[in-house]
């Protein structure tokens, strides 16, 4: 009897097949790997695109220095039980050779930093196509970018002059020292990772779900008191509370929510009941209104 | 749950991004922190109600000029469905955007100013429409408002658009002409107070009706390899599969298969995907093929059922849309993309460019500019699946890519 039908979430189908896309397309892709919950995805989008074989690429992991340490942790796990290739640059080395500055003050952080280390590793190892998490309904700038995403030499994006993208028909043809940068997940939803996780029993880092944390807070948000990366005024009072990340990058940008999910269905609950966007929670879009296209412009994911 | 993809269409400032905006709102897209960015924005412009096609227009230039630009992908649902809106520029000049956002949707929203009337815009966004195959048309007659909602002015917009699908001869399976005022949320997605003489459905309502199938799904299995999976060599286990995705029709195993081009033939041993074995796939599955003999397969190839092999040809008839700023030159060389495969291709002769109202007008011209629509002759390095657009949705087009540039120039559709 031949009843055993292959059905498939069409958002799985359309990532797998544009990252099948790359690794044919191109000759040294790269898979941006952050620890959060998008670029996890990824991951196990190419594990099951390539199985069983291996991925055909590496990932690359910028650190900020600034990571929490449940990221490291989670990250390193993986690539072991999964047998990954990591590659690691650190924004501590760019700041050490005087490449970018640091940030100082109440807000600082390095997140803007990292567009330096990223195109010297895009540099540094030739990588033609870099595959990233983002997501078209996180921000008003990223609605806009193709699937495809050109890059010029300097990493920057060109808004106003981005590819025709027509039906699936994906075109990688690029000029030598251009690259394109890749967004299998384009098309998904914050709630359409959460349900996908759900659904494939992803595992994800313990930051993800309710846990008891020292916390301050500042502007009606909740940061993790560490002083040696989040700055902290005197009058600013550390409190324990229980809490989760709903988004993970850098400690320094990145918000707490109160929250007693500690399970991948009470935490779709609490979002689905949550009148705030995801990246309400990150403080690096916040600056200005135009704070990531400014960001992409400059070489940014 | 059920999606939708669906574009928007008009001429400029015709009101698309506040529409979009507008739905958002109406069905609580909005989050908090959104609304107050859009009210925050709409403030330092000096209005005193938010401007929703803030939630859309998301690039610097855009919200300077208050024109779309670029498409911009937006989410939302309601109970029944997800929608995924394509809402595209309005500006001839960013005709080629429009074309994205419409080549990925099953349904367009068309919208006409109800103080303007039908316009050259709205013709050629149909016209795009109808080249695309979406048959599932939206007509929105907007700003109902600045006519005081008076039916007589929509009666008489309603006969312009019904004219226009006449000209085109555009059979659409599905349409709704609806009066509406973005601005203030009249017939979007609540009946109107305003216009107590329209009884046909809200904009919503009518959304809610279109059908979220895939029009491909009943087009026949074409599998389009995108590579070849083949793990180094254990001594146990020797596994070849042809990596790609379904689009049309359904495969099981055991199906006596044609490979193209080169027409050997095989047959499905298994079908795998991520270390499972599976009987049967559906139309835009993306999987792994093994077949029971090893057979010259590469990217770029595509299986097909044994009883139904479509054409082959290094000579095609198509439709085709110029996108670049650059001019097309017959026969200088291009590369044409249909699927994963690339051939080279030289447009041999132009035969007839779209011109005034859209019909077909008999030329010899060597060249077509931006935005012109042409019939035309393709000479090919190689020879590919020569299908009908009309008949197969996937192998019936392709894009045309600049060997110089690397800029995709043009989309074609088969005419065969
Ligand atoms: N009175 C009135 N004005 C409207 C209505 N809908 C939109 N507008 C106004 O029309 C102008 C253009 O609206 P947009 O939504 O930016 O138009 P658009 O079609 O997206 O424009 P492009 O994308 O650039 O083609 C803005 O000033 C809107 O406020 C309406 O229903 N009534």
């Amino acid at each position: 009897m031949l009843n055993k039908t292959l059905v498939q979430n069409p958002l799985e189908s359309e990532g797998i097949y544009i990252i099948r896309e790359v690794a044919a397309q191109f000759n040294n892709p790269v898979l941006l790997f952050s620890g959060g919950k998008d670029s996890i995805t990824l991951v196990h989008l190419a594990r099951k695109a390539f199985a069983p074989g291996r991925i055909p690429f590496p990932l690359l992991h910028i650190d900020t220095g600034h990571n929490f340490k449940e990221t490291i942790t989670f990250r390193d796990a993986l690539v072991e039980k999964y047998n990954l290739e990591l590659i690691v640059r650190h924004v501590q080395d760019n700041i050490d050779r005087g490449d970018v500055i640091e940030e100082k003050g109440k807000y600082a952080s390095r997140n803007g930093l990292q567009t330096q280390t990223l195109l010297d590793a895009i540099e540094e190892f030739k990588f033609d196509a870099c595959i990233g998490g983002a997501r078209r309904d996180e921000e008003k700038a990223r609605a806009k970018e193709r699937i495809f995403s050109v890059r010029d030499d300097f990493g920057q994006w060109n808004e106003k002059k981005q590819r025709p993208e027509l039906f699936d028909l994906l075109n990688g043809r690029i000029h030598l020292g251009e690259n394109v940068r890749v967004f299998p997940i384009s098309n998904w939803t914050e709630l359409d990772v959460w349900n996908y996780i759900e659904q494939e029993n992803i595992e994800l880092p313990s930051l993800y779900f309710a846990h008891w944390r020292d916390t301050f807070e500042r502007d009606g948000l909740i940061w993790t008191a560490d002083d040696s990366i989040v700055y902290r005024e005197t009058d600013e009072t550390i409190t324990k509370r229980h809490v989760r990340f709903r988004t993970i990058g850098d400690m320094s940008c990145t918000a707490a929510v109160e929250s007693s999910a500690s399970n991948i269905q009470e935490v779709i609950q609490e979002i689905a009941e949550s009148g705030i966007s995801e990246r309400g929670a990150r403080i690096d879009d916040k600056r200005s209104e135009a704070a990531m296209e400014l960001r992409k412009q400059q070489g940014y994911f | 749950m059920e999606v939708l993809k669906i574009a928007t269409a008009g001429s400029v400032d015709d009101g698309k991004s506040t529409l979009i905006g507008r739905l958002l709102y109406e069905t609580n897209s909005l989050t908090q922190d959104k609304l107050d960015a859009i009210w925050k924005s709409s403030k330092s412009k000096g209005y005193d109600y938010p401007d929703l096609s803030l939630a859309t227009d998301g690039l610097v230039a855009e919200r300077e000029q208050g024109i779309t630009i670029d498409v911009a992908h937006i989410y939302f649902s309601t109970e029944n469905r997800r929608y995924i809106v394509a809402d595209s520029p309005g500006h001839v000049e960013y005709t080629r955007n429009m074309i994205t956002g419409t080549s990925t949707s099953q349904a367009s929203i068309v919208l006409i100013d109800a103080s303007k009337g039908v316009k050259e815009q709205t013709a050629r966004h149909l016209f795009i429409n109808k080249t695309l195959g979406i048959q599932q048309l939206i007509f929105a007659v907007n700003k109902m408002d600045l006519i005081s909602y008076n039916e007589d002015v929509f009666l008489k917009i309603c006969a312009e658009i019904k004219n226009l699908l006449l000209t085109q001869g555009i059979k659409s399976t599905h349409s709704f002409i609806i009066p509406v005022s973005a601005l203030y949320g009249e017939a979007i997605a609540h009946p109107s107070e305003q216009m107590a003489w329209y009884s046909g459905p809200t904009l919503l309502k009518a959304m809610e009706s279109l059908s979220t199938s895939d029009p491909a799904a009943n087009n026949k299995a074409r599998f389009t390899v995108q590579s070849v999976i083949r793990p180094e060599a254990s001594k146990t286990y020797d596994f070849r599969g042809y990596a790609g995705r379904l689009n049309g029709g359904n495969l099981q195993k055991g199906d006596h298969l044609t490979i193209l081009p080169g027409l050997q033939s095989a047959t499905i041993s298994d079908i795998h995907f991520f270390n499972q074995s599976y009987d049967k796939i559906q139309s835009g599955t993306s999987c792994t093929l093994l077949l029971d003999k090893d057979v010259d397969i590469s990217r770029g190839s595509v299986l097909v059922r044994t009883d139904d092999v479509p054409e082959l040809s290094r000579q095609i008839n198509a439709t085709l849309c110029w996108l670049d700023s650059n001019q097309l030159q017959v026969n200088r060389k291009y590369y044409l993309q249909q699927g994963t495969k690339t051939v080279q291709a030289k447009v041999k002769s132009v035969d007839a460019v779209y011109g005034i109202d859209f019909r077909p007008e008999a030329s010899n011209t060597d060249q077509l500019e931006l935005n012109e629509v042409a019939e035309v002759q393709i000479a090919l390095s190689d020879p590919i699946i020569n299908e009908d657009f009309t008949q197969h949705r996937s192998t019936g087009r392709f894009v045309l890519i600049d060997a110089i540039t690397n800029n995709t120039v043009g989309l074609g559709l088969i005419r065969n």
